[in-house]
């Protein structure tokens, strides 16, 4: 039945990466969406419009999910982890309010208005509508990193030993932190990487299709415009990436050892693309390795060190016991651990897989872009396969690099200041958990399968013909709206 | 007690009497799809429930953020309030989001596709989620007044049964009267032709009963942990009720709305102003008590929400107004275009 902790833990991975595989779509699909929507505004060509409301469409199907899902995360701290609600809520809670305040109400309402929109505003407002329902994505996706990286990198706090809580002692620090000045254009420049792969496969497939038709012209664009937001947004998050790798083996060495399972301190340290065995730091073989280069990622010095597990245990024992001593038996109950090392097969593989994922996805769009060249159409079977796999790998590098973070981080909950073990809900017994994981997890299940068979049937109903707006503008009051539920 | 942590006690009692009001309203719209969306034929009954929840399409998203922003804000402002609330509270906070869930979905896809059986389990979606919801919301909302068990940590120390009292029960179905009563006069006011009428003529029915029940629910909980204001405020909420009524049988389908959007405020200041100075009473003999004071956050996170709630605050409301000025005029069966051509 195993105990509240280890349930608790698989519901937020559960929850969390699901919810995951709609944000990044919702905020790169908005931003593209509004960009079509802007160019029809701008030139009254068909194609923007017919682009705008198709995609519009793929984009609500999914976003529906992304909402319900960010329900349950806003909900499940309090839920399953109380005692770190209460332990940092101080500092924690402050920008999920924000995100509420700020962002998710521009977002709803204004989606609202854009969903509803259609012969009822000016077309000027209506496309700004869902540019500030994408202004309000990226504020949303700010706050919930400044809030995570408040969990890699604590800082802008004090232990309040009259309270026995931690407490805000400068909010800018929070907001500034160098983790999530780094993190939030990583993860939105991913979202952007998997907007563009969304939009680019859908209209891959259907220029594939279509080829013959009067609406491959469209088609070819949206391939060429997605393909290019992604591999813009690529060269970000390679550029981001290795920052965070640097600031990653500053502020959390261990993590960096787990990407590459390196458990003595080298200088020099080798990156291995691939390897073969237990990696437990007895006789694991190394595939393809690349001397320095682990130096490199993580000092930006192919000489440089970089320290192994087996000392980082030590270290990190010795934070913790120092943490302890000055904070008193309280707080040295919430650093105590085991094992201060996170699993590391996980993070090593997680780590390449998020990277193998994203380089690839990279070398799809530049093929599509290219193929697409001069009227170009793809000829060949297996751009069926390109169309269906650049949308999902963007995705699954976005799900890979979550664990790898939040796993890379354990045993720590909030680093070097809480464990994940004593955060979870003490009042909330084993079986209430199980009940609210069984729920999610049955519940998300079937919704995904709704979700993809819409999603997959408005594909392949392609883009709805073009139909004037400027028709509707004198309809009378009593016409049918232009959309309605 | 400072000014700030009584400002955020104000606030997060607002939130709530926001959420309740906007989202009062949906809540009523979807649980009555079945009764007011019912027409001659079939044809007849899609069409009036295709207007019905246009009239809610372009606000339920944004009503709800009400619920997120109490949340998030409690979370902020009264961290040891979030902790304990919502892990004592477990099992109906699960049974919310589930109600959420599906009704959210149900708003989004129901109309994605034209086939019977599609709608009709996006149907039963959306009722029993607008069912539900406002009954669990009151049922935690009442409990939180009328005081749980919490130990000496300020632990929640019951069950699910401990919260399935007799007051709260009715605190549960007054909520969801109230909404339904809420949502008839707001479809009164945003619909035309049988709708209307049948609206109107529900309403005044659902009015009474949400009446008696709110009268002997407020009443109990003022016996029981009610001061001077909370009188008052209970005194208001009754004649707003009342008068509400009287409106909608004269065909004051604007002054209805405002009536009933007023008895949700002033109920959920009367629940506040019992509820003050604690925010979570415990039930039990040797409990801590969650209070304004030791349930707050510190002073400077207060500030930093204070600042931005000031700013922030009458942003939303500009923005969130001009939606509903946006999309005010009335739906009727006329408007509703044909269903998507998607099988």
């Amino acid at each position: 039945m195993g105990s509240s902790l280890d349930v608790a833990r698989w519901q937020f991975a559960i929850t969390t990466v699901y919810h995951f595989l709609f944000v990044p779509v919702t905020i790169g699909m908005s931003g593209v969406v509004a960009y079509f929507h802007t160019q029809w505004v701008r030139t009254h060509r068909p194609e923007y419009y017919r682009l705008t409301k198709f995609f519009g469409k793929l984009f609500l199907i999914n976003f529906a999910l992304g909402l319900v899902t960010g329900i349950v995360q806003e909900f499940q701290f309090g839920m399953n982890w109380s005692d770190y609600s209460r332990f940092v809520g101080d500092i924690f809670g402050a920008p999920l309010a924000f995100e509420a305040l700020l962002a998710f109400f521009l977002e709803s309402t204004f989606l609202g208005v854009w969903i509803f929109g259609w012969g009822r505003i000016p077309e000027k407002l209506h496309a700004s509508s869902m540019w500030l329902t994408h202004v309000g994505t990226v504020l949303s996706a700010y706050f919930i990193l400044t809030a995570n990286s408040f969990m890699q990198h604590p800082v802008g706090f004090r232990f309040n030993p009259e309270t026995g809580r931690a407490e805000m002692s400068d909010f800018l620090a929070v907001l500034t932190n160098k983790v999530q000045l780094v993190t939030f254009p990583h993860v939105v420049l991913s979202a952007y990487m998997v907007g563009g792969a969304v939009i680019m496969g859908v209209a891959l497939w259907l220029l594939r299709r279509d080829h013959a038709t009067d609406d491959a012209p469209m088609y070819r664009k949206a391939v060429r415009v997605g393909a290019v937001v992604s591999l813009v947004a690529s060269l970000g998050v390679i550029v981001s990436g290795d920052v965070q790798g640097k600031i990653m083996t500053e502020v959390q060495p261990m993590k960096m050892a787990a990407a590459e399972a390196l458990y003595d301190t080298t200088s020099n340290a080798p990156f291995s693309v691939l390897s073969i065995g237990p990696l437990d730091g007895s006789t694991a073989t190394r595939v393809i390795q690349v001397p320095g280069l682990l130096s490199f990622l993580g000092t930006g010095d192919f000489n440089g060190t970089v320290e192994g597990i087996n000392d980082l245990k030590v270290s990190e024992r010795a934070m913790a016991e120092k943490v302890g001593q000055q904070y008193g038996p309280e707080v040295a109950a919430l650093v105590q651990a085991d094992d201060y090392a996170p699993i590391i097969p996980v993070a090593y593989w997680t780590f390449r897989l998020m990277m193998g994922a994203g380089f690839l996805t990279i070398l799809l769009a530049a093929a599509a872009l290219w193929v697409t060249r001069k009227n170009g159409v793809p000829q060949a079977r297996w751009w069926t396969a390109v169309a269906v796999l650049t949308p999902l790998l963007p995705i699954a590098a976005n799900s890979f690099g979550w664990i790898f973070t939040e796993m890379g981080r354990q045993p720590w909950l909030v680093y070097g200041l809480m464990t994940t073990a004593t955060g979870v809900s003490p009042s909330v017994s084993v079986g209430e958990v199980w009940v609210s994981m069984v729920v999610y997890t049955l519940l998300y299940a079937a919704l995904a399968v709704v979700e993809v068979k819409l999603f997959l049937t408005y594909v392949r109903r392609g883009a709805e013909p073009f139909e004037d707006p400027a028709d509707h503008t004198d309809v009378p009051e009593d016409a049918p709206l232009q959309f309605a539920y | 007690m400072d000014t700030l942590q009584l400002l955020w006690f104000g606030l997060i009692g607002l939130l709530w009497a926001g959420y309740l009001v906007l989202e009062g309203f949906d809540f009523g719209v979807g649980a009555l799809l079945p009764s007011l969306g019912a027409g001659t034929d079939a044809e007849d009954t899609e069409k009036r429930r295709r207007v019905m929840l246009t009239t809610i399409g372009p606000h339920w998203d944004g009503n709800e953020v009400w619920l997120l922003t109490a949340g998030g804000a409690t979370f902020a402002a009264f961290p040891e309030w979030y902790a304990t609330m919502f892990s004592a509270f477990y099992l109906p906070l699960l049974l919310v989001l589930v109600a959420l869930i599906v009704r959210n979905m149900g708003f989004e896809y129901r109309g994605k596709r034209d086939d019977a059986t599609w709608r009709k389990r996006w149907d039963i979606a959306i009722i029993g989620g607008s069912v539900a919801a406002p009954l669990l919301v009151g049922v935690a909302l009442t409990n939180v007044v009328r005081g749980v068990p919490l130990d000496a940590d300020s632990e929640y120390a019951g069950n699910l049964f401990t919260l399935l009292n007799p007051l709260s029960l009715l605190g549960g179905l007054t909520v969801l009267a109230l909404s339904l009563t809420h949502g008839a006069f707001f479809l009164a006011l945003k619909t035309s032709g049988s709708i209307r009428e049948d609206a109107r003529r529900m309403g005044t029915v659902l009015g009474l009963v949400t009446a008696g029940l709110a009268v002997v629910t407020l009443l109990w909980l003022n016996v029981a942990t009610g001061s001077v204001w909370s009188w008052v405020t209970t005194v208001v909420a009754a004649v707003a009720l009342l008068a509400a009524i009287y409106a909608n049988t004269q065909g004051r389908e604007g002054w209805a709305f405002i009536g009933t959007a007023v008895t949700a405020a002033t109920a959920v200041a009367t629940y506040f102003l019992a509820l003050y100075p604690d925010v979570m009473p415990t039930s039990l003999a040797g409990g801590r008590s969650l209070t304004i004071e030791n349930a707050s956050s510190s002073p400077l996170t207060l500030k930093i929400m204070t600042g931005a709630a000031l700013v922030f605050t009458p942003i939303v409301l500009l923005y969130t107004a001009y939606t509903y000025y946006t999309f005010r005029k009335r739906i009727g069966t006329h408007h509703i275009p044909a269903p998507v051509a998607v099988k």
